[in-house]
C-alpha cells in the first residue's frame, strides 16, 4: 500500500513540475495531447466502462465543447489571456444540455443500436457545424483569438495545468463513482440491465446521468482544445478518429477500472503522436493504429489493468500454496 | 411549387430510387451479417470502398469495364469476408455485439490506411460510357449507369432472395437467424454459415462499391458518409431485417434526393440522422424489426 502511495506521489510531482523539466515546445506539446487524452479516456469510462455502453461518438462532445467556447470567446469579445479558462465550465454545463438531449434519444436503445446512434449524432454535429456556416464558419473553419504575449516556450504551459486539472477533475468524479452507491448501480447495468431494473436501480436515471458526466468532461476538454490550437475545423474537433481513440485507451488500460484508461493514454497518445508525426502524409498510421486496436481486443480484451492484477494475485497464491 | 421544381422533384424521385437499389444491396449485406451474426459490421462502408478501389485498379491496368470488373472482385471480396470473420470475429468468445463493433471499426481504419497508402487520399472516379450517357423517358434525362446499376442490384438482390429461400444452405443461415443455439442443436454448422454470410455481406459490398465508384468520387476517407448512412438504413428498416433495410434504403434516398431539390444539397445528409431519431423516438425496433425487439 505504501508503494502504491509513492507510486502515485512520484507521478504527481512529474505531472505538475513537466513544464520546468521538459520546458521545450515539442515536448509540452506532446504532454498537452497525452493529458487530454489521460481527460477524455477517463471521461469516457464513466460511461463506456462502468455501464458498459459503448459510445463511439464522443467526440460530437468534444467538438461541441470546443465549438461553444469559441462562440463565446469571440462573440463576449473577451481579451485572450487566463480570463477565457472561465469560460470552460461553461461550456462544459452546455454541453450537458446537449447531452440529456442526445442521451434521452440514444438511451432508449441498447448494445449495437446504442453504438449506431451514437456514431449518427457525432456525423449529424458534424454536418452541422459544417453547414451552419454564419455561426461556424462552416468548413472554412473557426478561428479564435489567442494570447500574444504567451510566446516561446511559454505556450503550452496554460493548456498544459488547464488539461491537467480536468484530467484531474476526471479522475476525482470517476474516484467518486466507482466508490458511491451510483457507481455499484451502474456496474449493475453493466452486468445485467433487467436485473438491475429488477432490483430497483433507476436505470434509466442512472445511465442518462453518466452519460451526461461524462459528456460533460469531454465538453470542456474540448474547450480548451480549441483555444489551444486556435483553429476549428468540423472534420478535426468532430473527428471520429478522437471518438474512438478515448475507447481505444479505455480498452487497453481496462474497461471500467480507474487507472486503466489513464495508462491506455499514457501508452497509445505519445505512440500516436510518434507515428502521425513520421508516417502522417501516407496514412500508415491509420494501419497501426488500427493493429494496436486488433491486438488488443482479441488477444487482450480485459485490458493491462485487470490482466495484470490477476497475474499478481494468481503469483500471490501460488506463494501461499507453496 | 411550379411546373419546372415538380417535373425536378419527380426527377429526384426517380433518381432516388435507382440509386435507392444500390444502398439496398450495400445494407442487405450489413443486415444479413447482423442477423446471423447479432454483430454490426461498422467496417462494411470501407469494405465498400476497398469494392471500389479493387474495381478502379483493374479497370486502370487493364482497362476492363468497370461493371465488368465484379466478375473478379465479387469472388475476391468473398474470400476476404470469410478470412475476416474467421480470423476476427469468430475468436470473440464474450461480449460479442460490444467488441465486434470495435473490431469491425478498427479493420475500417485499417483498410482506410493502407487504401490511402496505395492510392493517395485524392479523389477518383470509375469511368464508364455510360456514366453520362442518358436517354429521356417523360421527359426526364436518365442516365445509364444508374439504370444498370439498378438492374445489377435487383439481379444480385435476386440471387440472394433465392439462396436464402430456396436452397438448404439457406435454411441453415434463416435458421441461424431465428435461433443460434436452436439452429446448431439441429446440426446447423453454424461457424460457417457465419464465415460463408460474412462473405456473401462483403461480396455485396464490392457490388455496391464499384456503382458507388461510378456515380462518385471517392477517396479512402469516403467510408465514413457511407456508413452513417447504411447504419440508418437498417435501423430504420430494423435490424436483421433483408426487406426492412430494401424499402429504407429506398425510402431514405428518395428522401434525400428530394431535400436536395427542395430545400439544399447540403442539408440532403442531415435527413438521414433526422429520420434515425424520429424512429427512435416513435418506433425504436425500426420499420420491421419485431424479431429482434427484446435486444433493441
Amino acid at each position: 500500500m505504501k508503494l502504491k502511495a509513492l507510486g502515485l506521489l512520484a507521478v504527481a510531482v512529474v505531472a505538475v513540475l513537466l513544464p520546468v523539466i521538459a520546458p521545450d515546445p515539442a515536448t509540452t506539446n506532446i504532454a498537452v495531447f497525452t493529458v487530454m487524452y489521460v481527460g477524455l479516456a477517463t471521461a469516457w469510462n464513466i460511461m463506456g466502462g462502468y455501464t458498459g455502453y459503448i459510445s463511439l461518438g464522443h467526440a460530437a462532445f468534444f467538438g461541441f465543447g470546443a465549438y461553444a467556447f469559441g462562440l463565446m470567446l469571440i462573440h463576449l469579445n473577451i481579451t485572450p489571456g487566463y480570463g477565457p479558462f472561465l469560460l470552460v465550465p461553461v461550456a462544459g454545463l452546455l454541453t450537458a444540455v446537449l447531452s440529456v438531449g442526445i442521451g434521452w434519444i440514444a438511451l432508449r436503445t441498447r448494445a449495437a443500436t446504442f453504438v449506431i446512434v451514437t456514431i449518427a449524432f457525432m456525423f449529424m454535429l458534424q454536418l452541422l457545424a459544417e453547414n451552419l456556416v454564419k455561426l461556424t464558419g462552416g468548413g472554412g473553419g473557426l478561428g479564435l483569438p489567442y494570447p500574444h504575449d504567451w510566446g516561446g516556450d511559454f505556450f503550452n504551459t496554460p493548456y498544459y495545468y488547464a488539461m491537467l486539472v480536468l484530467a484531474i477533475l476526471g479522475l476525482l468524479t470517476s474516484w467518486w463513482i466507482r466508490r458511491s452507491k451510483f457507481g455499484l448501480g451502474l456496474l449493475a447495468i453493466r452486468d445485467d440491465e433487467d436485473k438491475a431494473l429488477a432490483v430497483g436501480v433507476p436505470t434509466r436515471a442512472f445511465k442518462l446521468t453518466a452519460f451526461v458526466i461524462s459528456a460533460a468532461l469531454v465538453g470542456m476538454i474540448g474547450s480548451v482544445y480549441g483555444y489551444y490550437v486556435t483553429y476549428i475545423y468540423p472534420q478535426f474537433v468532430i473527428d471520429p478518429l478522437i471518438g474512438i481513440s478515448m475507447v481505444l485507451m479505455a480498452f487497453l488500460g481496462g474497461l471500467g477500472t480507474l487507472s486503466g484508461p489513464v495508462i491506455g493514454a499514457l501508452l497509445l497518445e505519445p505512440a500516436q503522436l510518434e507515428f502521425a508525426y513520421r508516417l502522417g502524409a501516407s496514412r500508415l498510421y491509420l494501419v497501426f493504429y488500427s493493429a494496436v486496436f486488433l491486438i488488443v481486443i482479441l488477444l487482450l480484451p480485459r485490458g493491462i489493468v485487470p490482466s495484470v492484477a490477476e497475474l499478481l494475485r494468481r503469483r500471490r497464491t501460488a506463494q501461499v500454496a507453496s | 411549387m411550379g411546373g419546372n421544381e415538380m417535373t425536378l422533384v419527380l426527377e429526384a424521385a426517380v433518381l432516388g430510387i435507382l440509386t435507392g437499389g444500390v444502398y439496398a444491396l450495400m445494407a442487405s449485406g450489413l443486415t444479413l451479417i447482423f442477423g446471423v451474426m447479432r454483430i454490426i459490421n461498422v467496417g462494411q462502408g470501407a469494405l465498400v470502398i476497398l469494392g471500389a478501389y479493387l474495381s478502379f485498379a483493374f479497370f486502370r491496368s487493364w482497362h476492363l469495364d468497370p461493371l465488368l470488373t465484379l466478375v473478379i472482385t465479387m469472388p475476391l471480396m468473398f474470400a476476404l469476408g470469410v478470412v475476416l470473420q474467421i480470423v476476427f470475429i469468430r475468436p470473440l468468445k464474450t461480449d460479442r455485439e460490444a467488441l465486434s463493433v470495435l473490431v469491425t471499426y478498427a479493420l475500417a481504419l485499417g483498410i482506410e490506411g493502407v487504401l490511402g497508402y496505395v492510392f493517395t487520399t485524392n479523389y477518383v472516379q470509375l469511368r464508364a460510357w455510360y456514366e453520362t450517357a442518358s436517354f429521356a423517358v417523360f421527359g426526364f434525362h436518365i442516365t445509364y449507369v444508374y439504370v444498370f446499376g439498378f438492374l445489377l442490384c435487383l439481379l444480385i438482390l435476386g440471387a440472394l432472395f433465392l439462396l436464402l429461400y430456396r436452397t438448404s444452405f439457406g435454411g441453415a443461415v434463416r435458421a441461424t437467424m431465428l435461433n443460434r443455439t436452436a439452429a446448431q442443436l439441429i446440426g446447423v454448422d453454424v461457424d460457417r454459415v457465419s464465415a460463408i454470410a460474412f462473405g456473401i455481406g462483403v461480396a455485396a459490398a464490392a457490388a455496391g462499391g464499384v456503382v458507388f465508384g461510378i456515380t462518385n468520387a471517392f477517396n479512402p476517407g469516403s467510408h465514413y458518409d457511407l456508413i452513417s448512412r447504411l447504419l440508418t438504413i437498417i435501423v430504420l428498416g430494423g435490424l436483421g431485417s433483408l426487406r426492412g433495410a430494401i424499402i429504407a434504403a429506398l425510402v431514405m434516398l428518395v428522401t434525400e434526393d428530394i431535400t436536395a431539390v427542395v430545400i439544399s444539397p447540403v442539408w440532403a445528409t442531415f435527413v438521414f440522422f433526422v429520420v434515425l431519431v424520429a424512429v427512435l423516438i416513435v418506433r425504436p425496433q425500426g420499420l420491421f424489426g419485431v424479431r429482434v425487439r427484446e435486444r433493441i
